[in-house]
């Protein structure tokens, strides 16, 4: 067992390291203040493949692993958690289901595309009453020759607006419940489909979640992701992949948190001395720092284990439960020692507490964590 | 056209420590990154790729850690990888490092070669210089700028204390490059993963031409007779006023110091 990274993770980690602190951080601010999608760092990300991480060469990717995605999910997520989710959602949400499941012609098409950068992806299980219980889809697809109509809507979808490629689900088969669920390819400019209402969200507000809504959409069945009413299974197995970037990205908020932390507590003085002084300012940034340590080591394993082709299920799901808790825990500390400060928009700790609870519900609240944890305890 | 580039691993900082028993740098903790004079000067070479198609070499004269820049040079796009290391090279001032330099690029075949400015563990900005004297070839140091005809002939902006000197060069030359001339790109995630399943190629003294009597201790006529970290400055004092009352503040120190008088 080796805890320690090699020297091209080493070079992977100097790399997204100086890109997240010269090119993400200047924006951080701008993006959650304003709630503008950062395109012109979407723009960059592309251009050194940070947007194919873990896709293949043979299909324009970089030809990395889930490892060094989940580092750079963390890093991007360190600066800016806005930029972390937008890379997570895009390459384990949209890329990933698609070269797991696509057919070779499904890849060819959309890989290279998605993992250029050129286009930006997006997934969308969600619904007003299927949130949860995502299993109660109330969107259609009905067949009609050869291809698929499909009708309905979804909710709380990440980079909707900025998106050419969504996976999207609908039921195939009301009868069958979960078994009657299929996936779809649906690109942007399909005529009926439209994007609806923005949210205006606590955190992540630069990561655009609006509504995606079907009305009639015509697709062809070469669109069909897998087989058909197999939706279900594919959507599950792509939100396994999709919480090892969430709990990097909230590995790297509560990581975020602690380094401006260190900084403040040394710079501010109370009674006479820094307040890095007191004890328990110490004691608060050691269990800050112990507990993002180990959210690190989850989120690593997680990710070693699917590049290793190992049942990793329960690992992301503790690696999610336990970075995601710990993002809250740890920013809400860092807000505390920063004291009134820390309350304004004159330090991102307070954007930070904001944007790291949203990874206690998305892919899966903290609960869903819980249930997929013990059911393998159970079973 | 075919270019090679020097490139020198170095501490990250500019505030190295020194020992104060012993006189010398404490490498421990820094890490290391390629000099940024160097890095600079890469970029210039690869954006000739990027137009002309040039093929780029990188060469360095390190200990084996030295071999992570290489790597990263071939993250951000060069063609081939040189480490020159040999226990002969060990102990190295400028002189013997640029002999040891030299005496590899006599087995390269190039019409540029860039080197950065100064390395900022060294300073001395004379490793570019020497390696252009031994090899007999034109130099121009302190390199803003670079545009080639795509035929021969370079046109160069550099840097002097009073503007700019702007040269036409033919190949081949030596060019010293300023960090500030351009912003490297990054690294591709890609080019990492590549990088490491290409080769570098390690060369010892075997491989280059060069007098053995020019390398390493003995082709080092640098001996150091002391080195010792300037004191800090006291902190600084701090005047809240208006400008007027500033303005008389700063002209009273200044006469003061013999600055004004
Ligand atoms: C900013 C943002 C981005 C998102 N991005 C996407 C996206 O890109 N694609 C997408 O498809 N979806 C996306 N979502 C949706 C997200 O995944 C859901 O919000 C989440 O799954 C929870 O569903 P819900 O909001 O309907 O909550 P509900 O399911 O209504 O849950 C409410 C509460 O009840 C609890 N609960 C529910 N069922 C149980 C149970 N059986 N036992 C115990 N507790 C239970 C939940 O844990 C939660 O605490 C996004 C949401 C947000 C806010
Ligand atoms: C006063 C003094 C005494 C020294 N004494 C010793 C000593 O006793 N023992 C010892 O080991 N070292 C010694 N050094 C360090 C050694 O001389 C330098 O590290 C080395 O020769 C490079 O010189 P520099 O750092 O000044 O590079 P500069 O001349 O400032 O570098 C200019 C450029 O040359 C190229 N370059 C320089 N070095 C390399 C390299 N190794 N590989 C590839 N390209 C390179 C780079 O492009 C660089 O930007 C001494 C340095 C000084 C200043």
């Amino acid at each position: 067992m080796d805890f320690s990274l090699t020297n091209e993770q080493e070079l992977f980690q100097q790399m997204i390291r100086d890109f997240a602190e010269n090119e993400v951080k200047p924006l951080a601010a701008e993006v959650d203040d304003l709630e503008r999608f950062p395109i012109e760092t979407v723009e960059k990300m592309a251009k050194i493949g940070i947007m194919g991480i873990p896709i293949p060469k043979q299909y324009g990717g970089a030809g990395g692993n889930n490892l060094m995605y989940a580092m750079a999910v963390e890093e991007l997520s360190v600066v800016c958690a806005t930029t972390g989710v937008i890379v997570s959602a895009h390459t384990s949400l949209c890329a990933a289901p698609i070269l797991e499941n696509g057919t070779e012609a499904q890849k060819q098409k959309y890989l290279p595309k998605l993992a250029s950068g050129e286009w930006v992806g997006a997934f969308g299980l969600t619904e007003p009453n299927a949130g949860t219980d995502a299993a109660g889809q109330q969107t259609i697809a009905v067949e009609d020759g050869d291809n698929y109509i499909i009708n309905g809507s979804k909710i709380f979808i990440t980079n909707a607006e900025f998106a050419h490629v969504y996976v999207i689900f609908a039921m195939t088969d009301k009868s069958k419940g979960t078994r009657g669920i299929s996936a779809f390819i649906i690109e942007k400019d399909t005529p009926g489909f439209s994007i609806g209402k923005k949210e205006k969200k606590m955190g992540i507000r630069g990561s655009a979640t609006c509504e995606l809504i079907f009305e009639n959409v015509v697709i062809p069945k070469e669109n069909l992701l897998g087989k058909l009413h197999k939706g279900f299974g594919i959507a599950m197995k792509t939100l396994d992949g999709g919480r090892i970037g969430i709990a990097a990205q909230a590995l790297g908020i509560a990581q975020g948190a602690i380094s401006e932390t260190v900084k403040y507590v040394k710079e501010r003085k109370q009674f006479g001395r820094p307040i890095s002084g007191f004890q328990n300012t110490q004691f608060q940034l050691a269990d800050m720092n112990t507990k993002t340590e180990a959210s690190r080591m989850l989120v690593r394993k997680a990710a070693n284990k699917k590049d290793k082709k190992l049942p990793y299920s329960v690992d992301a799901a503790m690696a999610k439960l336990y970075a995601a808790e710990t993002a809250m825990e740890v920013t809400n500390k860092a807000v505390q020692l920063h004291g009134g400060y820390g309350y304004t928009r004159e330090y991102p700790v307070e954007r930070m507490m904001r944007d790291a609870k949203i990874t206690e519900i998305y892919e899966g609240t903290s609960e869903v964590q819980r249930m997929v944890i013990s059911a393998n305890m159970l079973k | 056209m075919k270019i090679v580039v020097c490139i020198k691993q170095v501490p990250d900082t500019t505030e190295i420590k020194i020992d104060p028993k012993t006189g010398t740098l404490i490498r421990d903790g820094v890490p290391s990154i390629m000099n940024p004079d160097d890095k600079s000067g890469l970029e210039m070479a690869l954006q000739l790729k990027d137009e002309y198609g040039a093929h780029v070499t990188v060469i360095t004269m390190g200990p084996p850690q030295a071999e992570l820049i290489l790597r990263e040079a071939y993250a951000m796009g060069v063609d081939r990888a040189i480490h020159l290391t040999d226990r002969k090279f060990a102990g190295a001032d400028t002189l013997a490092t640029s002999h040891a330099l030299a005496g590899a690029l006599r087995k390269i075949d190039f019409d540029l070669l860039i080197t950065g400015r100064q390395a900022i563990d060294g300073d001395t900005a004379q490793v570019g210089p020497q390696i252009a004297e031994h090899l007999d070839l034109p130099q121009v140091s302190y390199l803003q700028d670079l545009k080639f005809d795509g035929v021969k002939t370079f046109t160069m902006k550099r840097h002097i204390e009073e503007g700019y000197q702007m040269l036409e060069v033919d190949a081949p030359c030596v060019v010293t490059v300023l960090s500030s001339a351009n912003k490297a790109r990054y690294m591709s995630v890609g080019g990492i993963v590549d990088a490491y399943q290409k080769e570098v190629e390690v060369w010892g003294f075997n491989e280059i031409e060069v007098d053995e009597a020019n390398l390493g201790l003995k082709g080092s006529p640098t001996s150091v007779y002391k080195a010792f970290a300037r004191g800090l400055k006291p902190a600084g004092e701090l005047y809240e006023v208006e400008t007027d009352e500033a303005v008389g503040i700063i002209i009273k120190k200044l006469k003061e110091k013999f600055i004004l008088n």
